[in-house]
């Protein structure tokens, strides 16, 4: 909570003190109308005058919306209400959302004269920031930063999560911060009053209030930014004793990479272990010595090596799937989650769709290439495989099944697939450290190219098509002073929207010069 | 089913002498129209009046005690044609809509209403759908009322003021034998507050009786020489009288005396002027003000003695009308003109010739004026404004534009990923949208659907390509639109121009976009109103042969099949699929307590929700382009190997099934898996499930003892 106590009240418009003008910002959903009923009930049951306005319609579906009161204390006469909320002009300002908060102060609703503003630090995302197929997430920091600034009293806290956390919604807990805030002069009696009198889910609703009362008052621990990487911690695996002291000696092993690469060389060596055995661990650390071997100060190289050769070495291929599918962790994970109860019984559907790219990649490597190269038989496997099919995972056939597939483990490595991803990652490498001694910067970003190839199918065939686009771009700009630059900007052209549209765009450039 | 009910809120109908209502406005409005004695009512559902037509439905009983008809009319040129029945008979009608698309539908009627003129009461509920908030281009429904003339009441947004327009509005129908349009903002529709209450009446003449009764008379009939007659007689009779009414019982209203200027504003402004006199020193907060304001409850026609008389020994006026053009100011200054008095008028210029009058620019545009023409007046505080104030930082940039999408669970929504999967494979079409929900497809994710001319006319939307091409024509349209005014407009043009184009129809079972009303082919029983009309029955008639129905848009493999099929099929003529499943908002409104009820009760209940493995989850974000569900967003891991966040399913999930059709219908990925929760179980199902649960524990046993295993 920050009191801008520097800054002077602006003195109340001169004929307006006695008017309390709150607006709540949500999206379409979230319960404002909820929120907005119970501030007018207490509003009036509390010897105020209230007025209250909102926007229904199809504009509110999942859309940002306003709600808006406005009160003062009844006399004999109607105070002339305004029914919507004024730039400069509001007293408290109810954010459900933290994007909406960051919408409410361009709107200029939060002023640092005036606004108590109380916002939930959760994110609903928009559509534009999930669609993008790298990370379009906007930077809640930068919101925090500015409310800050804006307002003259800020309240935040995650009230979703608050809210979840005891069984119901955000409108309930925000009431509670509105409460904690004192911003309206109405004891916390009232506010539960309110609840009550509003007849509708009372006891969830109480819950969730008193939560909010305290979250909000606790609200000294600073909002944190959205999912903030924390470092892995050192773990000891569960297994044979020969493979846990297998897995020892490899961590040993990493731990004398560079320094700045051992965080990163662990994580991705734990990757790799999960993905296939201890020996391709070896196998792993063996890859990433050979770039350390050649790497110099401050080991960008090495650590960024670390990060995508265990990404590459662990490819998503049917087994891995099917190995994750059917660990026991994930069912008490699904459970937790699902909060299924003692008494309940859960179903899992699994939706798989294999195509024959998937099955010939499972064959032999030169079996598998053989029929890859014969549309007939791929045909063939189409007919026979390519259907989308829903598995039980917890009947015993669809288990069985994956169980068999997750345990194919010996074979991946001498399946096409595995030749595949090998040539794939080879070529890469080599041609990542090609640039090591002229250019070590273009180096890396080579290496962080790895990040376009992701995804199944059709999506991770568009992303070998873009990472072959984006070096066959870098191609061109290596030997100049900002080819690493282009090199960024060309990987992070790629990952702006699906079909490349940024990405040509930033190749067509490159062509205009190079 | 409406999407909200107000069955509790209709007791409030039945309050009398003495009782004072607390409410939102439109409830308000109904209240008003039995407490004057309206013999029916009727219109068409859309924001910001859809919940007076809810409410009215919800009222049928009490309606029915009175004896008021309530027609749920087919579109807005029905409602406004029923007004017919004020022509003859003495009876008060009042209809609703929407404006101004509402007036356009329903400017046919209008017209000829306005034309014939009318003996009872003729009341137009208008729901001016501008500004924020707002769905619709930004028009203004003014110009409908000055070409019919008709007349339009503005009043003051705030309950009292309302309610009484209504009773204004029938006397002066009444009184001038012309329509009247009462128009309310979007803001005032919702505005709550309170008013006193009088009885209900019930209509002195119902149209019951009215049928035993019948009456006519040619000379109200428009054809020549009579609709030159009922020019003349509007311009000679109807408006002088509606002039006297007007100025008679002082509809509009003046505040303030003295001074050399002077505010005029429609009734709606009145408040926003208000608060910008109220910040700026110039009135109190029970509106007295230190500035003379006009304010026009009545908006047209305006009364040129009364504005005279207001304006004589001011300077300047500033005159408050919000929207383009600016009709009033326009005829303000001809009243002055031709008066020759030399008052300076300010209105466009210093407020902004398009957009709302929010606060800010109510605030500014006020300032300005007194700027202009009465410094003096302005605190010293706005006069020389020297307060430091901290920069904010500009946030533009970095925040997210957040339109209206469609809800969790839509059943709209795999019809889009079809289409979109289908473009993909066959390439981009030309795909004209409708009004509804479904025109959520043309923003992104889908992008599907590049203009909408109107409601029902999607498929009229494509006429020009009737005539075929390389590629079919696409047009999309939804069960709303479809009985509104498609099956003819859009439809029978299909059929009758030999059209090769594919049509969507969008069913979810209501007009769902403005609330959830029924409509013809809604599958729900409703007593009052003759449902289950199949869409299909309706195409079969008008011989449109090729017609699939889809009953579960959520299967996306099925709906790509047949429009690639639409798309490819040799076969002439419109084709058309049915596409439809029961609006999700609507659906969990009614299902979910039945279904918390069900498990309390010890039934057997499957609570199906989805989730993503994480671990399988590469980021890409395919699925979230072949969806834009709220509940399906993006989460970041904790691991220093991954980019970019994946996707996750929050609780808000009701399980519809898109996300797993999609991944197996754009072969996506094998992240996504749907857990059923069963309530309940039966023994047997409960025991087996331990059964099965066992065995599997003890393969992962099995393998858990020969490999290492990390804790997650």
């Amino acid at each position: 909570m920050t009191i801008h106590e520097v800054l002077e009240p602006r003195p109340v418009d001169p004929a307006l003190g006695g008017i309390i003008k709150l607006a709540v910002l949500a999206v379409g959903g979230q319960g404002g109308g909820v929120l907005t009923g119970w501030i007018e009930a207490l509003a009036r049951a509390n010897g105020y005058a209230c007025q209250a306005t909102s926007v229904a319609g199809v504009a509110q579906r999942t859309g940002a919306t306003v709600y808006y009161v406005e009160m003062s204390p009844q006399t004999d006469k109607m105070p002339i209400f305004s029914l919507m909320p004024a730039a400069g002009d509001v007293d408290i300002l109810i954010a459900a959302e933290m994007m909406e908060a960051g919408r409410s102060i361009i709107r200029g609703f939060v002023t640092p004269d005036r606004t108590t503003l109380i916002a939930s630090t959760h994110r609903a995302l928009a559509v534009s920031e999930k669609m993008v197929p790298g990370d379009g997430i906007a930077s809640s920091a930068e919101v925090i930063a500015a409310a800050e600034v804006a307002s003259r009293r800020f309240i935040a806290a995650d009230f979703d999560a608050v809210a979840v956390g005891v069984g119901s919604v955000i409108s309930a807990t925000l009431f509670g911060a509105l409460a904690a805030s004192e911003a309206l002069p109405f004891s916390r009696v009232a506010y539960e009053q309110a609840i009550r009198a509003g007849g509708k889910g009372v006891e969830p609703s109480l819950r969730a209030f008193a939560a909010g009362y305290e979250a909000a008052l606790a609200g000294g621990e600073p909002p944190q930014a959205m999912g903030a990487a924390v470092p892995p911690q050192d773990q000891m695996p569960r297994g044979p004793q020969r493979l846990v002291q297998d897995w020892q000696g490899l961590c040993a092993r990493a731990a004398a990479l560079p320094a700045p690469a051992v965080d990163m060389a662990l994580a991705g060596l734990r990757k790799v272990v999960e993905f296939q055995d201890t020996a391709y661990g070896q196998l792993y650390l063996e890859r990433l010595e050979a770039v350390a071997a050649r790497d110099r100060a401050p080991f960008d190289l090495t650590r960024e090596g670390a990060k995508y050769i265990a990404n590459a070495m662990a490819y998503d291929d049917v087994i891995r799937v099917a190995d994750l599918k059917t660990r026991g962790s994930r069912f008490v994970r699904i459970r937790g989650e699902m909060g299924v109860k003692d008494g309940n019984v859960m179903q899992v559907t699994e939706f798989m769709h294999p195509r024959a790219e998937e099955i010939a990649g499972m064959l032999p490597a030169r079996l598998g290439a053989r029929i890859e190269a014969d549309p007939k038989w791929m045909a063939r496997l189409d007919r026979w495989f390519n259907k989308g099919r829903r598995l039980r995972t917890d009947g015993l056939v669809a288990y069985a099944t994956l169980y068999v597939l997750g345990g194919l483990k010996r074979w991946r490595l001498r399946s096409l697939r595995h030749s595949h991803e090998v040539a794939h990652l080879e070529a890469w490498l080599t041609r990542a450290v090609g640039h090591l001694d002229r250019d070590y910067a273009l180096s890396v970003e080579v290496i962080r190219c790895r990040r376009l190839v992701k995804g199944y199918s059709d999506t991770h065939a568009r992303g070998l098509s873009k990472f072959d686009r984006v070096l066959a771009g870098i191609e061109l700009v290596a030997g100049r002073d900002d080819a690493a630059d282009w090199a960024r900007r060309l990987r992070e052209a790629a990952l702006m929207d699906e079909e490349g549209k940024a990405l040509d765009g930033a190749l067509a450039t490159i062509r205009s010069f190079a | 089913m409406a999407e909200r009910s107000f069955k509790a809120e209709v007791e409030d109908l039945r309050k009398g002498e003495g009782d004072t209502f607390t409410g939102e406005g439109i409830l308000a409005i109904t209240k008003a129209l039995l407490e004057n004695g309206v013999g029916y009512v009727g219109g068409y559902q859309g924001a910001p009046i859809s919940h007076l037509m809810d409410v009215l439905a919800d009222a049928q009983d009490l309606l029915g005690e009175l004896g008021v008809r309530f027609e749920a009319n087919a579109n807005e040129a029905a409602a406004a044609a029923m007004l017919a029945a004020s022509v003859h008979y003495p009876i008060r009608g009042a209809v609703t809509f929407k404006g101004p698309v509402g007036v356009n539908v329903a400017s046919d009627a209008l017209a000829n209403l306005a034309s014939s003129g009318v003996t009872g009461g003729a009341l137009i509920v208008l729901g001016e759908d501008y500004g924020e908030g707002s769905s619709i281009m930004q028009e203004r429904s003014h110009a409908f009322a000055m070409k019919s003339q008709f007349w339009l009441l503005d009043p003051r947004p705030n309950l009292p003021s309302i309610v009484k327009a209504v009773g204004d509005g029938f006397a002066l129908s009444e009184a001038s034998n012309s329509p009247v349009m009462l128009t309310m903002r979007i803001r005032s529709c919702h505005v709550t507050g309170s008013f006193a209450t009088r009885n209900n009446v019930a209509p002195p003449l119902s149209v019951r009786d009215a049928l035993s009764n019948p009456r006519s008379d040619f000379a109200r009939v428009v054809l020549p020489p009579m609709s030159y007659v009922h020019e003349q007689d509007k311009v000679k009779n109807r408006w002088p009288a509606a002039e006297k009414f007007i100025q008679g019982n002082r509809l509009n209203e003046m505040f303030g005396t003295g001074g050399r200027i002077g505010i005029v504003c429609q009734g709606g402004m009145y408040n926003g002027v208000i608060r910008a006199l109220q910040r700026l020193g110039l009135a109190d907060i029970y509106g007295e003000t230190q500035i003379p304001i006009y304010c026009l409850n009545v908006t047209y026609p305006l009364i040129a003695k009364e504005f005279l008389c207001f304006a004589e020994g001011k300077g300047s006026i500033l005159v408050v009308e919000e929207g383009q053009p600016e009709f009033i100011e326009q005829t303000l200054s001809t009243y002055l003109y031709r008066a020759g008095a030399s008052v300076k008028l300010y209105g466009k210029g210093v407020f902004p010739m398009a957009g709302e009058y929010t606060g800010a620019v109510m605030l500014e545009a006020v300032e300005g004026f007194l700027r202009a023409a009465a410094p003096e007046m302005l605190p010293a505080a706005v006069r020389a404004p020297n307060q430091d104030r901290p920069a904010i930082p500009d946030l533009t940039k970095a925040v997210p534009i957040r339109p209206p999408g469609f809800c969790t669970g839509c059943p709209e929504r795999p019809i889009f990923a079809a289409m979109k999967l289908v473009q993909q494979d066959l390439g981009k079409h030309q795909i004209s949208a409708d009004i509804g929900c479904h025109l959520f497809g043309s923003l992104p994710p889908f992008e599907i659907g590049g203009a909408t001319m109107g409601y029902g006319l999607g498929p009229a939307g494509n006429g020009a390509f009737d005539g075929g091409g390389e590629k079919r024509p696409i047009s999309i349209i939804g069960d709303g639109g479809f009985w509104h005014s498609g099956l003819s407009s859009s439809m029978t043009n299909m059929v009758f121009n030999k059209s090769d184009g594919v049509v969507m129809v969008v069913d979810n079972y209501y007009s769902a976009a403005t609330g959830g009303q029924d409509v013809m082919s809604s599958r729900a029983e409703n007593a009052t109103k003759a449902t289950n009309h199949p869409i299909s029955q309706a195409m079969k008639g008008i011989g449109i042969n090729w017609v699939r129905q889809v009953d579960r848009t959520y299967d996306v493999p099925q709906l790509r099949k047949i429009l690639h099929e639409a798309l490819t099929t040799k076969e002439e003529g419109p084709k058309v699929i049915i596409a439809s499943s029961e609006c999700m908002l609507n659906k969990q409104r009614r299902e979910k307590p039945l279904r918390a009820a069900a498990i309390k009760e010890g039934r057997r209940v499957e609570a199906p929700r989805f989730g993503v493995d994480e671990a399988i989850c590469t980021g890409d974000h395919a699925c979230i382009r072949l969806s834009g569900c709220p509940s399906l967003s993006l989460k970041r891991l904790d691991d220093p190997l991954r980019d970019d966040p994946v996707a996750s399913i929050d609780q808000s999930c009701v399980g519809c099934g898109n996300c797993g059709e999609v991944a197996d219908a754009a072969v996506l990925c094998p992240s996504f898996y749907r857990a059923d929760v069963v309530h309940n179980p039966g023994r047997f199902e409960a025991w087996w499930a331990q059964k099965r649960a066992q065995a599997i524990a003890w393969l992962v046993a099995r393998r858990a003892a020969k490999r290492l295993e990390f804790s997650a």
